[in-house]
């Protein structure tokens, strides 16, 4: 089991080694979570958690209410049709939020995790880009 | 019914409660306990199987010496015979009789052994995939529960926290403002910096056509000419 605390100390780290500014912080839980502010992205985070098995990094697109009428299959089509072609990143619903996510082996680097910071962030806006027509 | 189809129909229920768990924790504790049981099962079953193996061996060694004593009477008998010893070689012909009976005994204990040796084996073959998918099904119900608190602890954060949360439209439309911004800047600076230069009036002049360009070979030659 990866301890979020270390994880979060070396991920600043990478992070401004990579000239990838961003903020780590810690949501307290039963399971804790990281929230990863990036800088100029403010308004979209990214979610780390880790289990025994992975780490779990987790953006937040939308929720089901922000889709206008009648356009949810379309959305579930087309999200499955792009899932492959997008590089880390799949897409996923958690409740009634659509979601992107990666998931990586507890293994993985700091650096590992970085990048898959920067390639989920920069899928997420381009997610959000492209499904732009379908939202209320 | 698998691990996964139950978790699709919990999912399926439509969105859920923040706090409420998909899995509770008492049937992941039972599913660990059941997990828990097999590998004891499954060590059980290695101890013993080594047990078998080795009483199936030990049958076979008394088996092979057994024959090997058989063979030595059988020869004893006919060397009895041709000395003309009538009743040694029936004396010697039943501790034969004798040792065959031993000989079936161990034969079939033998016989015995390896089937409930090939059992073991196939028990334990058994449970090994099966512990083996129930393991994979733990991660399941472990990633789902994660994630599932995981989602609690994010949500309530928005929830405390002044940072009211955005619709995905007005966040990138947000995100795309920054790096118009950002660009803005960029170019500003740039124009600054030529006019610190004091290059940026002068070329705007030339541009216009106000002031001259750079000396030109024409300009030069049509000056020298108006000379003559």
């Amino acid at each position: 089991m990866v301890d979020t605390n270390i994880l979060a100390k070396s991920l600043e780290k990478q992070g401004e080694d990579a000239n990838f500014p961003f903020v780590v912080n810690p949501i307290p839980g039963e399971v804790e979570v990281l929230q990863i502010v990036i800088e100029d992205r403010e308004e979209l985070p990214i979610f780390i958690s880790t289990s025994d098995e992975q780490i779990l990094c987790i953006s937040y697109l939308f929720a089901e209410g922000e889709l206008k009428n009648d356009v949810l299959d379309k959305v579930n089509n087309e999200m499955l049709l792009a899932n492959t072609a997008m590089p880390l990143s799949s897409f996923a619903k958690i409740n009634d939020q659509y979601v992107l996510y990666g998931a990586m082996s507890v293994n993985s680097s700091a650096e590992d995790v970085v990048h898959e910071i920067q390639t989920l962030s920069d899928n997420t806006i381009d997610a959000i880009e492209t499904m732009q027509n379908y939202l209320k | 019914m698998s691990i996964l189809n139950k978790i699709f129909t919990a999912i399926k229920g439509g969105a859920r409660e923040a706090g409420e768990a998909i899995i509770d924790k008492n049937s992941i504790r039972i599913f660990e306990q059941e997990i828990k049981d097999s590998e004891d099962q499954l060590e059980k079953a290695k101890r013993d199987l080594t047990g078998i193996l080795a009483k199936e061996m030990q049958a076979a060694r008394k088996i092979k010496s057994l024959k090997e004593d058989v063979t030595k009477h059988e020869q004893y008998v006919s060397q009895a015979l041709s000395k003309g010893s009538e009743d040694l070689a029936l004396e010697i012909a039943q501790k034969i009789a004798d040792i065959q009976v031993e000989l079936a005994i161990e034969e079939k204990s033998q016989s015995s052994f390896a089937g409930h040796g090939k059992r073991l084996k196939d028990m334990i073959k058994k449970t090994h995939k099966g512990l083996a998918d129930m393991k994979r099904q733990l991660v399941m119900v472990k990633t789902t529960d994660s994630v599932q608190k995981a989602t609690i602890s994010i949500t309530k954060s928005y929830a405390s926290g002044s940072s009211k949360l955005l619709t995905a439209k007005e966040s990138l439309d947000r995100i795309k403002q920054k790096q118009l911004d950002l660009e803005d800047r960029l170019s500003v600076s740039e124009s600054m910096d030529d006019d610190f230069d004091g290059k940026s009036l002068d070329e705007k002049m030339k541009a216009a056509g106000i002031i001259e360009g750079d000396n030109k070979a024409q300009d030069i030659l049509a000056k020298l000419k108006a000379k003559k």
